[in-house]
Order: structure tokens, then sequence, then C-alpha cells
């Protein structure tokens, strides 16, 4: 496969949009907007005055099918460099650059077929979400689990949305799970991911599922391990990891 | 386009010394973050081997017994990973690339090297990059046995190419003849990677 060059280019912030007390989504206008694929990120460069510059990446949170544009969720780490900036400082109008897409494992469409089960921590939602709002987009009806867990109910990014997709079509349910507090009446998981609620969400799919886990490093080692217990093939279990180890 | 100024951005400045040990657009970390595309392998130590092969007079095969006695060094180097992440000074127990390719004869028409590893694992280097003290194989970190997190029991450290090139859970080095993309290689990533001249994506 010929690989495009990926170019720096200045993304003009078009909307910027709260999603949890610590996460916002920000869609960028690009001049040389190119398809990308559900899983994929961006790098993002900002630049000071004098020169210095620092980068970083940021998954990707809309499907391909909106085009001309990306969204990107980002989680604002208190004492982060960048993301502080575009909590706090980035407004509508600003131009950032911005170059992508980048990455080509963690990837899903619907080429690749089912069933899909996606599990999650946290910020790690963001492309899990990019997949499934491009199979929502592709009015797919391969089955598709998501399991969640975040700490509070307060935390869960796109949650509204999440349950709106599994209102309209039967073939999607979302799974969560809070580690830290539950809501009043809550009657579902309340506890990390382990490998007995994995196999719980994943029975209907057995081990024919495609899996992606994004979150902390604790996390997603708890997960593939599991998935490689229930012997799901490795090709099929792809990871995206962050956070230090044991985190 | 080199620099659009970013409204409102001053960065985080450290001290010159740390500054110049950072490759461009890389920031400093002090965890050891977790990077990798799949489960982590466990392989048993009495089932781990490694190997030279490929473009060899006779390929060579150590069990992790004998691969204990093979003579080490430790090795405190700057680690760049293409995420962005650079870490200083870190630490570890390795033999020498230097060392193991005694064990072989290399064939002249060897100009490069796959490095291999479980869970199908791959990533390509110019052997004459893995020479003269700049590739080790490491199974301890500070001090401690390689963690299954990091790559072990023992992975391929190349400390002067972002980090993919250090292969986790290496388990052999085949020379081969022409330059081949490795896993990351063939998904986007530079043929190269270093992280000095910014070769994180094909066509870097």
């Amino acid at each position: 496969m010929v690989q495009p060059l990926l170019e720096w280019q200045a993304g003009r912030v078009t909307a910027i949009r709260p999603e949890t007390r610590q996460t916002k989504s920000f869609t960028f206008a690009l001049p040389k907007w190119m398809a990308h694929r559900p899983g994929q990120h961006y790098d993002v460069r900002l630049t000071a005055p004098d020169g210095y510059q620092t980068q970083r990446s940021y998954s990707i949170a809309s499907p391909p099918e909106r085009s001309g544009e990306i969204e990107l969720t980002v989680e604002r780490i208190p004492d982060g460099e960048v993301s502080p900036y575009l909590h706090d400082v980035l407004m509508r109008g600003d131009e950032l650059e911005v170059r992508g897409p980048i990455g080509g494992y963690f990837v899903w469409d619907v080429r690749l077929g089912g069933p899909l089960l996606l599990v999650g921590g946290g910020s790690g939602v963001v492309p899990l979400m990019a997949m499934l709002r491009h199979r929502a987009a592709q009015h797919s009806t391969l089955p598709a689990r998501i399991l969640y867990s975040s700490r509070t109910a307060e935390d869960l990014i796109y949650r509204d949305e999440l349950d709106g997709m599994a209102a309209t079509d039967r073939t999607f349910e979302p799974f969560y799970t809070f580690t830290r507090q539950t809501p009043a009446g809550w009657t579902g998981y309340r506890r990390r991911i382990d490998a007995a609620m994995l196999a719980e969400v994943m029975r209907p799919f057995d081990s024919r599922a495609r899996v992606y886990v994004c979150g902390p490093t604790l996390l997603v080692e708890v997960v593939a391990n599991a998935l490689v217990q229930m012997e799901v093939p490795i090709e099929r279990i792809r990871t995206e990891r962050f956070g230090p180890t044991g985190s | 386009m080199a620099g659009l100024i970013s409204r409102g951005f001053l960065g985080r400045r450290r001290p010159a010394e740390v500054e110049n040990r950072l490759p461009p657009g890389q920031y400093l970390v002090t965890d050891f973050p977790v990077l990798s595309a799949g489960p982590t392998p466990h392989t048993p130590l009495e089932k781990w081997s490694f190997t030279i092969e490929g473009l060899v007079r006779s390929p060579v095969t150590w069990s992790w017994q004998e691969f204990q006695k093979l003579p080490t060094q430790t090795y405190t180097v700057d680690i760049s990973c293409v995420t962005k992440w650079t870490k200083l000074d870190t630490k570890w127990l390795a033999v020498s690339v230097d060392t193991l390719l005694e064990a072989v004869q290399v064939d002249p028409a060897g100009r490069y090297v796959m490095a291999y590893s479980d869970g199908g694992y791959t990533t390509n280097l110019p052997l004459e990059e893995m020479v003269n003290g700049q590739a080790f194989v490491a199974y301890q970190f500070d001090d401690k046995p390689l963690e299954p997190v990091h790559g072990g029991p023992a992975r391929l450290v190349v400390p002067h190419l972002y980090f993919w090139k250090s292969a986790k859970w290496i388990r052999g080095l085949r020379v081969i003849e022409r330059n081949q993309p490795g896993f990351w290689e063939s998904l986007g990533y530079h043929i190269h990677g270093d992280p000095w001249k910014e070769e994180r994506y094909s066509g870097d």
C-alpha cells in the first residue's frame, strides 16, 4: 500500500463541546481532509512565539462519513502541557496544526465484519466511538457491544449517544461499569472489568468476535489476557494503551 | 509549514541540559508508558530461545539458560517513543548484538536484519546500525527482571531509533539482503525511524 505523505495542516476550530468534567470534543475543519479509518489518531503540534514546539497524539472520535472535518475528544490532564491549553485557551476560530490520520492496526470498519466487541476504560472510549459512529452511519447490523468502564456515571463520555444508538438499533448494546461510585438504583456492574464480566458481555459472540481494547495499561492487560484464555485468536485482539505501568 | 504560532501557548520549559536531550516534538516522562498492538505474550522461560538465522553461515540458537551465560553489559540510555514521550537514563542489563553476531558468520550480502518476536511482531533494521554497541538484547530493567508488559523476558533495545524498533518479546534476528518493512513499517510508520530527524511516518 502506498502511504500518503502526512503533512502538517492548519485545522480551524469550528466547535468545542464539553463532554464531561474532564473531557471536551473539538471539531477542526481541515483544508486537506483525508478519510480516516475508525480507530486512527491525529498528531497535534503547538508552537510558542520563540519557536518552542511540542506534539501529542489524540484519537479521532468522528466517523470518516463526516467529511472535511475531524472531531478529537481530549481529556484534560491536570499537570499536562497540551491538554490544559486545548481545554482552557483554545477557542472557536483558532487554528491549530494537525497531521494525520495515523495508525493502521487499531482500526475497524464494516468491511472487516463482526461481531464487534469494544472494551474501553475512561477516555479510551474515544477511538471506539469512531468505530460505532461509523457503524451507525453505514446502517450496519453487524452485532456490536461495548463494555465501558468509568469511575462514575458523570465521567461517562458519549452516554446519551450510546444509549440513543441502542434505542434505535437492536443489534447494538452498551454495558457500563463504575469503579468508584454508582448512581442511585444502579443494577449494573460496579467493579473493574475482570474476566467474568468480559465473559458475560461476550457470551453471544463467543470467540468469533473482533475485539478492540483501549484504556489504561492495567485494564488492557487484564482484558487481553482474559481474551487469550477464552481462546480468541490473537490477531483478532487489538489493543491501544495509555498511562504508565500499573496505573 | 513550520510552526504556526499557537495563540497563548508558552509551553513547559525544561532546563537546557534536559531540553537538549529531547528529540524534536518529544516530551519528557518519568514513568514508563506501555504501548503494544495486541495481547502480551507469556512464554515460559523453558520454552524461550533466541536465534540468529538468515544470511549467516550456520544459524545459532540459545536456550534461556545459555543466553544467561553470555557476557552482559549495563547500558544507560535515553529512549524515545514515536508517540512523543522520551525517557532519560534508562538502565538495562543486556547482551550486546555484537556478542551475538560473534557466534555466527554473517554473509557479506546480509545488510539488513528483521527482528522477530513472540506474537508475530517484526521490525526491520540496517545491520550497520545494530553493531558497534548500538543495539542490545536486554533482560533486566532497573536491576529487576524485565516485566512482560515492557517486553520481558527479553527485548531488543536500539536507543538511537524510535522505540518501536526495540522489539519486545524478541526471539531472534533474521539477517536479510534487502530492506523490508516490519509490522509498523507496513502500517504507515517510517522505514528507518531516527527521532533526531523526526522520521515518524512514511514519507517524513
